[in-house]
């Protein structure tokens, strides 16, 4: 097993705002919208280095994607910033008309998704919001893992004509991404080579998996573990040609198991090469209020469960 | 000016394209069209600085957003009629693998069109966006709305009624068509909205009205008046009073009309009312 280590925890929503606040010197095409939750998106460097390039909405998100949509029409690259809970299910109709179908070129930055939201409970802790965005043709949904990947994905989507899902958290988490690894759309990165089980995971998750991964070693199973920052488009060919070698997978993210990697990754390889499966997901649930790691606990989204649906599914072969 | 005459045949000719393109397909929105002709040929033959050439971005000309997007056909033959596309694709309106989509979109590339509408509610927030782009842009054109009155009872509308009005959004001029209609009967009925002119003055607008939306004079006369109104601080509302379906008398003041088409025979009556003038695609 690869060794990967850490020095500092940071949280993937501080990795926008310094992506963000890079951009604003970078590219005089990137305009940031947000409505009321400016320190939560850490957008205050951008703001204050370019304050008529930031506007301030209130609370009306609905107005916000469809302002975004129409800053396009003029060469502007607007990049909105709210919880994921308001960024996708709260203005679905919106995006869907005004910015995918509209073919717009709008970057959703969507902090505090899943459950490591933690305390404020199911009103905000969404684990739809990769259903709901994977589903719009055209949309491309990016879930990094950590606070390097995040600020590079911050910045690589600029570059990306077209709408974007980005999709980051609250808790503070490992940062074990190299800060000047490039990111690329859609690439798959390998973290882990392995025979006995694939696990592909995304977002928080992914730490979770390399943790599980050492944990496996000893009990004297190999596996290859796969960082899918981008869930679509998914690259297919990366996924495929693991489960050829390993002949079984486990996928893991924080949210639904209805909608999200895993089932994207089923159909895909229900579709090139079938084989078993396990989904470390919430089950078609709302989460509820709790600190972070009861809930990640509690609905079985760690290393341990991890680790346990590796074991299954290597039975299951 | 153009001469008005002119404009005024240019709109029987429209009126002529609305009814033709919902008969042929059985389906379509003509009450609302019908009652926006005088608006749209006015705005593109006499108030706006805009390029049939097409670049989506729009820098330096006038940009028309459309939120009620199922009056589409009097939309689609404006933009034909002032060079936008070639007239005879009116011919393809709602049909498969059609530019003309039954509600307006990007999606099929067709020239005019900057944003998709349909959903309603939609169109003021991308508006203002515009606005803002043009701002930042150093642009000094204006950005143009339609909106009908059934329309507002979206909330998001209010959303950007309150943005505009709080932040000086003051290059927009947004027009709403009170025809006091909607598919299930008056917006009084439905609805009531109240006094749309003290609600969005209350939101910080500057409120114009136009009392006759269907002479094309007073139109063009309402909203060179909205012109002088721009960049004064404040955005500018139109409240334009229309009568559905004018022009083609048994679909006149009523709300039966506004997504349904004609008959052979009543297309028959519609077009006896509205000679052609310009050519019929």
């Amino acid at each position: 097993m690869k060794k990967y280590t850490y020095t500092e925890k940071q949280d993937t929503r501080s990795g926008f705002g310094a992506g963000l606040a890079e951009l604003g010197k970078t590219n005089d095409k990137v305009v940031a919208l947000c409505a009321d939750l400016t320190p939560s998106l850490k957008m205050a460097d951008f703001i204050e280095a370019n304050p008529e390039r930031f506007f301030q909405t209130g609370i009306a998100e609905a107005n916000m994607m469809g302002m975004a949509a129409g800053l396009t029409i003029g060469g502007y690259i607007p990049y909105t910033g709210t919880f994921a809970n308001f960024s996708t299910g709260r203005v679905y109709d919106q995006i869907r008309q005004s910015i995918a179908y509209s073919g717009k070129n709008v970057k959703i930055c969507a902090s505090h998704a899943g459950l490591t939201l933690g305390e404020d409970g199911a009103t905000h802790q969404i684990l739809e919001d990769i259903g709901l965005m994977k589903m719009l043709p055209g949309m491309t949904v990016i879930n990094p893992c950590d606070y390097n990947q995040t600020k590079a994905a911050t910045i690589a989507i600029a570059d990306h004509e077209g709408p974007v899902y980005l999709r980051f958290g609250r808790p503070k988490v490992p940062i074990f991404t190299p800060a000047d690894q490039k990111f690329e759309i859609g690439k798959a990165i390998m973290l882990n080579e392995g025979t006995d089980v694939t696990i592909i995971a995304t977002g928080h998750l992914v730490w979770e998996a390399i943790k599980a991964g050492e944990a496996l070693e000893e009990k004297g199973i190999s596996a290859e573990i796969i960082n899918i920052h981008t869930i679509k488009p998914l690259d297919e060919e990366a996924i495929i040609k693991s489960v050829k070698k390993t002949g079984c997978v486990v996928s893991a993210e924080e949210h639904n198991f209805l909608g999200g990697l895993g089932e994207s990754v089923s159909r895909t390889l229900a579709e090139h090469f079938p084989a078993p499966q396990e989904f470390v997901a919430t089950k078609d649930t709302f989460g509820e209020s709790g600190t972070p790691e009861q809930l990640m606990e509690k609905y079985g989204l760690n290393a341990e469960a991890i680790v346990a649906a590796s074991e299954k599914v290597i039975k299951r072969k | 000016m153009a001469n008005i005459e002119e404009l005024k045949s240019f709109a029987t000719q429209v009126r002529r394209d609305i009814v033709r393109q919902v008969h042929k397909v059985s389906s379509g929105h003509p009450g609302g069209s019908l009652g926006c002709t005088e608006f749209f040929v006015a705005l593109y033959q006499e108030i706006m600085d805009h390029d049939p050439s097409f670049n989506m971005d729009g820098v330096n000309e006038d940009l028309f957003f459309l939120s009620n997007g199922h009056i589409s056909p009097v939309f689609y033959s404006v933009l034909a009629r002032s060079g936008y596309f070639p007239v005879e694709e009116l011919g393809t309106f709602r049909m498969i693998d059609s530019r003309l989509q039954g509600h307006p979109t990007t999606h099929e590339g067709l020239p005019g069109i900057r944003i998709a509408s349909g959903s309603l509610g939609q169109g003021m927030s991308v508006a203002l966006g515009a606005a803002q782009a043009k701002k930042l842009n150093k642009d000094s054109k204006l950005v143009y709305t339609l909106h009908g009155d059934g329309e507002l009872q979206e909330g998001q509308n209010w959303e950007a009624i309150m943005y505009a009005g709080a932040k000086g959004v003051d290059n927009i001029i947004s027009t709403v068509d009170v025809n006091g209609q909607q598919i299930d009967g008056s917006t009084d009925t439905v609805l009531n909205m109240g006094d749309l002119k003290a609600k969005f003055e209350a939101f910080g607008w500057d409120v114009l009205e136009i009392a006759e939306g269907n002479d094309i004079e007073k139109v063009i006369e309402g909203l060179n008046e909205a012109k002088e109104h721009t960049g004064k601080g404040k955005p500018v509302c139109v409240l334009m009073t229309t009568v559905m379906g004018n022009g083609v008398d048994f679909m006149m003041h009523t709300h039966e009309w506004h997504g349904k088409a004609p008959n052979d025979e009543q297309l028959e009556s519609a077009l006896a009312q509205n000679p052609e003038t310009l050519g019929d695609y």
